[in-house]
């Protein structure tokens, strides 16, 4: 059995923490984890794509392999667009949140950022499944922009091929989270999964 | 209590590769660690400085990388085990005295741990630094998972204290930030009572003698290499391809292997012993097939030295065909990744391994149209100031001035975030040595005016020397610290300007602009954020000569973001904003080029985009119409 995911976004949106959060839950539930975080000099605006990759059996590449995406989580458009073509495949499910961030070329004008109907459009086609999240909106009624990590993983969660319940990652936030931010994220968590059990396309 | 510092070993947990190399550190016994931060090696130290509150163990950030070696050199000459960690530049940094100490010989287990990077993700060059274990003749291991390299970590300081001789350890940005599920021991009481014995010394003499002893401790290394578990073969008796490598590119190897149903004709010899190499095994392994690949980053080292092998014991192991980096099937530069192998299993095999159809749909579909992310400041960086006020005085002098650059998140000054003002960068303090020349070239008619701009830990890492040649020498140099007190590019790490350790307690802080006025050179202080007055005196300092300094101060915008937040709520007043027709070019978001200063494509004038906005105020400086507004947050 491998499950690969991969969360994709841009430097600052938490996306290694999120992957930290599933890969420790996994772990308690008994899969092999291998992650492969990608930051450095894209630590902060840039864009930046974990590989979190679930096994039975002991198995340690830190990367997943062309094409064999199982689950693509988007914390912003633009990036998930850009890993696509070269991770997702055409049974890939994809969870996205709607908002971007938009590159320093954009704003100086120097290049266009895509349409993000398009943007929707083009996942749609690409792989078997896609969910266009307004998860930004959410994060930030919830407190700030920051929470929508936690959001996306609820929403991964609510993925019936995902072996894992948002119960699973509140079992072990309390590991990563000082108990003052346990609660909100909690709600973060059952927000993303309502999002997807309420999802009307 | 972290976990790191758990006494009880036998559970499995979830570790980064950095932070399995430093729980092995701990299961050896390991009570002193020093290093200097440099991705992808800073979690190491961080999480043994993590693992001191709760373990008696000492951990320092040193001021660099030389320094950080010598101080664990001074533990094992008193009986410790100490590990040392850097990125592959500081092995450079070091290897000055590495080569030195590896002739004079250690103690208590001594382990240097380098963590490359393949294809400089986060650094300003691409180097193998394996290459310094044969210069210095030490041993040298290579994990490839989590795992293993917490087993090697804790098994590096028995091989040390074996042959009484450092031991190098290298991982890669790949395997260091990694994170897999890893079984831990437990650990060690750390009752060690360090004690210099008199009646040695650790020098260098007699030289040849003694590196005659060095060759011996090699040649015990490799008889240990020769059985260790860290080597191992697994495939067929017989195979039509055997692999040969080390770290994560054997990991891409067997993942191909499984995708392509192939462990019937590929077999794969991991190595994790790299340095001496284990000579016995890789002859018998290099009998079973006639076709070799090798697997590794960067440079072809193993390949090197084992087709060398290979050719002096060709009568054992027959005529073989050899690929890999070396022999022009994967690129001599840059990481090798899963697709490299995928490739080479598909046309050597024949075999098909590219969803071709997905990927030509997808290509047409999003062909051209993905613009890329181009790197910059963070919104409210105190960087984006001094550079702006960098670019503003040079402008005013117009004389052709420019910017000589150096390492940190301002090496990005090379780009429009930083106006491109920045036309060299090299190595640590490398932008204050490169200016001493051109501020000697005044006499041959050189009138270009120079600033070079180094941060607050690159100051203290290997500026100084530098200055201290300016003032020497007389120099016309103009140097600019950035200093935004906190190593911020690797971390935040404290630094001898910051008043803190590694460990967390209180130490005196070392003042830059004091240090500087007691070497005579003239030195001011200012705030990045007061961009026009700060380009005012720096346009008046350009007019002067000799060595120069001017410190831009203010906390790097992450740290002042965990601690109080911003003072301003920003908006662009549209009345005011007359977008395209202003006259100034959208000044505000083509050249500023914050990512929180955004422009509105339907309306055509600029905004704030809320969700990225910190409130640092200082864009509101830039708008010829004054209609950017900063209001004080209720």
């Amino acid at each position: 059995m491998e499950l690969n995911v991969i969360i994709t976004g841009v430097g600052g949106q938490g996306n290694v923490l999120a992957s930290q959060v599933l890969g420790n839950a996994a772990v308690y539930k008994g899969f092999h984890v291998s992650i492969g975080e990608t930051f450095g000099l894209s630590q902060r605006g840039g864009a930046v794509m974990s590989h979190v990759r679930l096994f039975k059996e002991p198995r340690y590449s830190p990367l997943i392999p062309p094409n064999r995406a199982h689950i693509v989580v988007g914390l912003e458009p633009l990036e998930t667009l850009r890993i696509a073509q070269d991770h997702a495949n055409p049974e890939t499910l994809f969870i996205v949140n709607s908002r971007p961030i938009y590159p320093l070329n954009v704003i100086a004008g120097d290049v266009d950022y895509p349409d993000t109907a398009w943007i929707r459009q083009v996942l749609e086609q690409g792989g078997s499944r896609l969910y266009w999240l307004e998860g930004t909106q959410l994060a930030i009624e919830l407190g700030g922009p920051i929470m929508l990590n936690m959001v996306m993983l609820g929403a991964l969660c609510a993925i019936q091929s995902f072996p894992l319940e948002t119960k699973d990652i509140k079992d072990i936030l309390g590991e990563i989270f000082p108990q003052s931010k346990l609660e909100v994220n909690y709600r973060a968590l059952d927000m993303g999964e309502e999002l997807i059990s309420n999802y009307e396309n | 209590m972290n976990r790191i510092s758990q006494k009880k070993g036998g559970t499995r947990m979830l570790l980064q590769a950095n932070e399995a190399i430093a729980r092995g550190a701990l299961e050896a016994g390991v009570i002193f660690a020093a290093g200097y931060p440099g991705n992808p090696s800073s979690e190491i130290i961080e999480t043994l400085a993590k693992a001191s509150r709760d373990l008696p163990i000492y951990v320092e950030w040193s001021v660099n990388e030389k320094v950080a070696l010598e101080a664990a050199t001074g533990a094992s000459f008193a009986g410790c085990r100490a590990i040392c960690s850097m990125k592959q530049n500081g092995v450079n940094v070091v290897s000055d005295f590495l080569t030195n100490l590896s002739l004079s010989g250690t103690k208590g287990g001594l382990v240097l741990v380098s963590c490359d990077d393949p294809g400089g993700i986060s650094s300003t060059n691409e180097e193998d630094a394996r290459a310094f274990a044969p210069l210095s003749d030490i041993p040298l291991l290579e994990p490839s998972s989590p795992q293993e390299a917490l087993d090697m970590a804790r098994w590096a300081f028995d091989l040390s204290e074996t042959i009484n001789n450092i031991v190098m350890i290298r991982s890669v940005s790949r395997l260091s930030h990694s994170r897999s599920d890893v079984q831990v021991k437990d650990l060690p009481d750390f009752d060690v009572q360090p004690y210099f014995d008199t009646k040695v010394s650790f020098h260098t003499f007699p030289i040849v003698a003694k590196h005659q002893a060095r060759h011996e401790k090699l040649r015990m290394a490799e008889e240990l290499f020769e059985n260790s578990p860290f080597n191992f073969y697994r495939g067929p008796s017989r195979p039509e391809l055997l692999v040969i490598g080390s770290g994560c590119a054997v990991d891409y190897a067997i993942d191909a292997i499984e995708i392509m149903s192939l462990w019937e004709r590929v077999g794969v010899l991991k190595l994790g012993t790299t340095w001496p190499l284990p000579r016995k095994l890789l002859l018998e392994n290099l009998q079973k097939s006639e076709s070799i690949l090798f697997v590794e980053d960067v440079d072809p080292f193993i390949e090197t030295n084992v087709k060398a092998l290979a050719a002096e014991a060709a009568r054992q192991v027959g005529v073989k065909t050899f690929h890999g980096r070396g022999s022009g099937d994967f690129p001599l530069c840059g990481e090798l990744g899963p697709s490299h192998l995928l490739e080479f299993f598909g046309n050597y095999f024949d075999l098909d391994w590219k969803d071709q159809e997905f990927r030509n749909k997808m290509g047409s579909l999003t062909k051209g149209k993905i613009p890329p992310r181009e790197f910059g400041f963070c919104p409210g960086c105190p960087h984006r100031g001094s550079f702006y006020a960098i670019k503003t005085a040079l402008a005013w002098d117009d004389r052709d001035g420019f910017v000589s650059g150096d390492i940190g998140c301002y090496t990005m000054g090379i780009w429009p975030t930083g106006f491109n003002q920045v036309k060299s960068v090299h190595a640590m303090g490398s932008g204050s040595g490169i200016a001493c020349g051109y501020g000697k070239l005044e006499g041959f008619g050189f009138d270009q005016p120079v600033i070079t701009v180094c941060g607050d830990s690159t100051f203290f890492h290997a500026t100084i020397p530098a200055l201290v040649n300016a003032r020497f020498n007389n120099a016309d140099i103009l140097l600019v610290v950035l200093d935004n007190s906190a190593t911020a590019m690797t971390g935040f790490q404290p630094h001898p300007g910051t008043g803190k350790t590694a460990m967390g307690q209180p130490t005196q802080p070392v003042d830059i602009a004091a240090l500087c006025e007691s070497m005579g050179l003239e030195v001011h202080v200012g705030d990045p954020y007061e961009m026009k007055e700060t380009a005012r005196r720096l346009y008046d300092l350009m007019q002067k000569q000799g060595p120069r300094v001017m410190v831009l101060r203010r906390k790097c915008a992450l740290v002042q973001g965990r601690e109080g937040g911003f003072p301003y709520d920003m908006h662009v007043d549209q009345s005011l904003c007359v977008g395209e027709e202003c006259g100034c070019g959208r000044y505000c978001t083509r050249i500023f080029r914050c990512p929180g200063l955004i422009w509105d494509k339907e309306k055509k004038k600029a905004m704030i985009d809320q969700v990225i906005c910190v409130g640092c105020g200082i864009c509101a400086e830039i708008c010829p119409q004054g209609a950017i507004k900063k209001e004080a947050k209720g």
